[in-house]
């Protein structure tokens, strides 16, 4: 568990940054180390350089901008969940960064450092994916933004060029009506999600008018369970829901791994996600 | 003073809890050098070549080796215990000099002036394999055409014991069950990892370990590197947890104090998370196909126990020896008329097994509090009800079973009948009944186990009677110092239980000395040079009656020399709260004046020496039998399969307690490695030998978050083959609570015609079992 030898450097401003990595194609950006120095740890991974982006102001902090909420790469887990402004207007994030790890991890991990990463195991790629974020970035050639739906490029694999920084995400804020909820089924408390479901459901007059939900360790990047969404629209609470959810695992291509098979992933996406519905929908 | 049975707080706890601590990890030597040790990919290889120069050329690399460079010296190591005539024990070098057996095989190391530089270099090693074909099925192992992990073949041992007529008790039984379990593999996960380091003055050695045995690791350090024992000296110092783990004399403490010896420098060797998963002994692994025979009435006829117990690929400490602790004990708390107990050790391309909390006696506890739910279930009978028609009634005690054991004392009636009303079991059973009736997704599931076990390790003439090389005393000294304060020393080796704590209370009682002004040392063969370490919950049934008996010895020389000065006679005094008494005068000497008067020696009487001071052992005459009753509820998700613990009860018979936090304190920790061990753990390996759980993101561990406030309780029977009346607690929790969760879970789902889930009992096996 000793990683090989790198060099380190703490970037004193963005375009340092920027320019310390596009000097060096084997350099990374280091957030909170928390997915990165495992690998390193494990000699998974042998970067020449890690880029320290720890200090930068652009990318830290919440903001409330009118009709989103911008999180900085480099919030923690822990300044998410206690955020006042995303409790209020994003708050499938706030609930969802309380499932993730335990303290300590909360503590150290950033909100950027786990997009960026694209495990499709985490828990935030999903639910940003299904809230429809944009993600702010920095490179060489300037400022960029990417759609959720065009981040996630395949496991482990983001849409980042070589170079380029993620700023932070915008995270629309969905008004009123909305409900939310994250079902993440793990087999202890400090483990990753087996499978996750993120769901905001917007109710109007009783029936569904609206569904998004966002599957954790359905593929090698989290999926929107489209087929449920549009089966979901329109539909009265009962019997028609579960039945709508009987599609959560359509189109999905689940790990087989040491803790679950496919076919029971596809089985729990199913159950998880008629929970995750029934809770959004019953919440306010 | 009665400091026995207060709930002390640990003398130990203020250092560890503020980092003042000792860990061999955190020592330093000047001049100190760091091994790094390169491990075999392989599961099964031969090796064909290593080449180490290109490692030996970095910077900062001192030295490196390969197992052939110290083929001639590096000896083999110990299997302490050859249970069997037909016993093979093949040869096991600490570094694997032409073939590996499993993957993590020591093959080469670096020694470096940094642990960094080292494992860079371990990068630069060469080594050329060839491929031989992986053992890792123990049934596939024993056909005649596999292939071989061993020369002389897969079975490293058989052992088969019997008692009463087993054959008639099967004939024509109205119930008979038959069923196969499988213990999986465990890897003991002690808190702190194993670490070494070595020294030399060119003459003698020192060697730091994490280590349980530091007494008999110096032994066999003597044994297989030759070097002469009095010319070594192992230290204990703060050890973080063992759970048998740290009961091995393993190849990085062989290979350290060689590397030391070949280089004339401090080496240390500290293991990463992931290394220690491949290579700390594994515990467990057992197949076990038993047969229950029964009357219609459900009293047990005969039982027969048929095992496989993977070794993995070499004998180490006591291997061997673990599916044999279960072998008495797979009958529990059970009368029946016959029994029959079989094994065969077999051998895989796997780590080596050895003992892990309980060693042998949770797979038997398992294996018949299973049974015990089964035979209930087939003849309708509620699971509690069967076991009160067959256990050993607590007016029956003294009684020998029908494995040959004979346990002293017991109350199986109290401390059941206390844990169902605590647990609140009827109740419990109404909401069950109910459950079923609405077909509740969530259903409700009550696990039992009522389970004994042997501890206190052990007699040593039973020892001798199961060739296992070495006796199961242990020794205690007390030495009570000219200003009156008392050195106590101790053989037991803690590394986390407590000893220096409940040793004090023993002491204080016993010579009237204030609980403070007590110290207790251990774990170093030069300060504490006698004894035979800690496991198998021995510590305070053996070692602390040790304790005592040396208190009584000083006891009963300060008695002779106060008779002296005092000028009466012995009888006439009266010995209490630390001061000798004339009986009807107020003549008398404290403990601690006559502790003073043996240091000054000014005038002593006939034949008693200097100082206050003595030596005793304790080499107990029996086991001793722990007891208790675990009570588990659990809910299980039939829709997801995830089963959760609601409630758990245990009401415990350790016998006499000396501290009830620290009993608190093992039973609580005892109780989630059991539950651990239905839920969560296994070592994986693939179809070619490679270990798939080398992370904790892998082999996943309870913590408190997953676990419920487990509600505790006792009954004190004592024991009577110690002076104190205590029975182990060490082991406890983890032997009774598997089979209470498990049973528990299968109760859950038996109307779903469920009668078995493998552990771990994760929410993917319970969710095909109901497929
Ligand atoms: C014990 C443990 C348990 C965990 N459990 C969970 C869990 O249950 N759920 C969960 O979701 N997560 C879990 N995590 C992961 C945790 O959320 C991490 O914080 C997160 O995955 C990575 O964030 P980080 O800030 O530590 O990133 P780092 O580890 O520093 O970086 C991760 C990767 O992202 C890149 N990167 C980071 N920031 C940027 C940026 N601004 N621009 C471009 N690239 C960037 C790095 O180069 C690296 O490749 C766990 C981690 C641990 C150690």
């Amino acid at each position: 568990m000793i990683p090989a030898q790198f060099d380190y450097v703490r970037a004193g401003s963005l375009g340092e940054a920027v320019q310390e990595l596009a000097a060096d194609e084997d350099a990374k950006v280091l957030a909170g180390g928390q997915s990165l120095l495992p690998l390193l740890r494990l000699r998974l991974a042998y970067p020449s350089k890690l880029v320290d982006v720890g200090r930068l102001p652009e990318l830290t902090g919440v903001h409330d901008r009118g009709d989103h909420v911008f999180i900085g790469a480099m919030a923690t887990h822990d300044e998410v969940m206690r955020s006042g402004v995303v409790n209020a207007d994003c708050p499938l994030v706030a609930l969802t960064t309380t499932k993730v790890a335990d303290p300590a991890v909360r503590h150290r991990g950033t909100f950027g450092g786990s997009l960026a990463h694209c495990d499709p195991a985490g828990d935030l790629p999903a639910v940003v994916l299904a809230l429809e974020g944009v993600f702010v970035t920095r490179s060489p050639e300037g400022e960029r933004e990417i759609p959720a739906a065009e981040f996630f490029v395949d496991y482990l694999e983001s849409a980042l060029r070589p170079g380029e920084i993620l700023v932070g995400v915008r995270i629309p804020k969905l008004g009123a009506g909305w409900g939310y909820h994250y079902e993440k089924f793990h087999r202890t408390a400090q483990s990753w999600a087996i499978v996750g479901v993120a769901a905001a459901v917007k109710r109007s007059n009783g029936a569904i008018e609206e569904a998004r939900i966002g599957l954790t360790n359905m593929g090698p990047t989290p999926v929107r369970a489209r087929a449920v969404e549009t089966a979901l629209r329109g539909v009265q609470l009962g019997d028609q829901v579960r039945q709508a959810c009987e599609e959560a695992a359509a189109d999905t291509s689940p790990p087989s791994d040491l803790h679950a098979q496919p076919d029971y992933r596809r089985h729990l996406a199913r159950v998880l996600t008629h929970r995750a519905i029934l809770n959004a929908a019953g919440s306010p | 003073m009665t400091e026995v049975g207060k709930a002390r707080k640990r003398k130990e706890d203020a250092r560890l809890l503020t980092g003042r601590t000792q860990w061999t990890d955190n020592l330093r030597q000047p001049g100190m050098l760091h091994v790094m040790f390169l491990r075999s990919p392989m599961a099964h290889a031969r090796i064909t070549g290593v080449d180490v120069s290109a490692a030996r050329d970095l910077p900062g690399v001192v030295a490196a080796f390969s197992g052939q460079d110290f083929a001639a010296e590096q000896g083999s190591l110990p299997c302490a215990w050859p249970v069997s005539e037909d016993i093979v024990i093949p040869d096991h070098p600490p570094m694997a000099v032409s073939e590996v057996r499993y993957v993590g095989e020591a093959v080469a190391c670096v020694v470096a002036t940094d642990r960094y530089l080292a494992a860079d270099a371990l990068e630069a090693i060469e080594v050329d394999y060839e491929p031989l074909p992986a053992v890792l099925d123990m049934n596939e192992a024993l056909a005649p055409d596999s292939p071989k992990v061993h020369e002389a073949g897969n079975q490293a041992f058989t052992v088969k014991i019997t008692s009463g007529d087993v054959e008639a008790a099967f004939r024509d039984a109205p119930v008979v069950i038959d069923r196969t379990y499988i213990q999986q593999r465990l890897i003991p996960s002690a808190m702190e990892p194993r670490s070494v380091l070595a020294t030399t003055d060119g003459d003698s050695f020192t060697l730091w370990s994490a280590t349980q045995i530091p007494h008999v690791l110096r032994v066999m350090l003597a044994v297989v590197t030759g070097i002469p024992e009095h010319k070594i000296r192992v230290i204990a110092p703060d050890v973080g947890g063992g759970f048998g783990s740290k009961l091995q004399v393993t190849a990085e403490e062989v290979l350290c104090l060689l590397l030391t010896k070949r280089l004339g420098k401090p080496v240390k060797w500290t293991e990463s998370r992931s290394e220690g998963n491949l290579t700390v002994h594994h515990g467990r692994d057992q197949i076990q196909h038993l047969r229950l025979a029964a009357e219609a009435d459900g009293r047990i006829r005969g039982l027969q126990v048929e095992l496989l117990a993977d070794m993995g690929a070499y004998l180490m400490l006591v291997t061997p020896g673990v599916p044999l602790l279960g072998a008495s004990m797979f009958n529990g708390i059970y009368k029946m008329d016959a029994y029959e107990f079989g094994c065969t050790g077999v051998f895989t391309t796997k780590m080596p097994t050895d003992a892990y909390r309980g060693a042998g006696r949770p797979e038997a506890t398992y294996g018949i509090e299973r049974m015990m739910d089964e035979l209930a279930a087939e003849l309708r009978l509620d699971p509690l009800e069967v076991r009160r028609r067959n256990w050993i009634k607590h007016e029956e005690f003294p009684f020998t079973t029908i494995s040959g054991l004979t346990y002293d004392s017991g109350n199986y009636e109290a401390a059941t009948d206390k844990a169902m009303a605590l647990f609140g079991y009827d109740k419990l059973r109404a909401e069950q009944a109910d459950r079923r009736d609405r077909g509740d997704p969530v259903q409700l599931g009550i696990g039992v186990s009522t389970f004994t076990e042997m501890c206190g390790l052990a007699p040593s003439r039973m020892l001798g009677a199961a060739n296992y090389g070495a006796g199961g005393w242990e020794h205690g000294s007390v030495r009570m110092l000219p200003t009156g304060k008392v050195e106590v020393v101790t053989g037991s080796s803690p590394h986390g239980q407590g000893h220096v704590t409940a040793w004090s209370q023993i002491t204080s009682d016993a010579l009237g000395v204030p609980f403070e002004d007590i110290t207790v040392l251990h774990g170093d063969t030069a300060i504490a040079p006698r004894g035979m370490d800690t496991y198998g919950s021995r510590s305070l049934t053996v070692g602390g009656i040790a304790v005592l008996k040396a208190c009584d010895k000083v006891k009963d020389k300060a008695r002779k020399l106060a008779s002296h000065m005092l000028e009466c006679s012995p009888d006439d005094l009266d010995f209490a709260e630390g001061v000798f008494k004339v009986k009807g005068t107020d003549s008398q000497k404290s403990i601690q004046e006559l502790a003073y008067a043996a240091f000054t020696a000014h005038d002593l009487p006939e034949g008693v020496e200097a100082r206050l001071d003595s030596d005793a052992t304790f080499d107990p005459e029996n086991y001793s039998f722990p007891h208790g009753t675990h009570l588990c509820a659990v809910e299980v998700d039939t829709e997801t399969g995830m089963a959760k613990i609601r409630s758990y009860v245990a009401v415990d018979d350790v016998g006499k307690v000396v501290n009830p936090l620290i009993v608190e304190g093992q039973i609580h920790g005892g109780i989630a490695q059991g539950v651990a061990q239905a839920l969560y753990e296994e070592a994986v390996y693939d179809a070619e030998g490679n270990l798939l759980t080398t992370t904790m993101a892998d082999y996943l561990l309870p913590t408190a978050m997953d676990l419920p406030d487990f509600v505790t309780d006792r009954t004190e029977t004592p024991a009577t083959s110690n002076p104190l009346g205590a029975k182990g607690v060490g082991e406890a929790g983890t032997i009774a609570s598997t089979p209470a969760v498990v049973n528990a879970i299968v109760d859950a789902l038996r109307p779903r015609g469920v009668h078995d889930i493998q552990m771990p009992c994760t929410p993917e096996r319970i969710w095909r079992a109901l497929r």
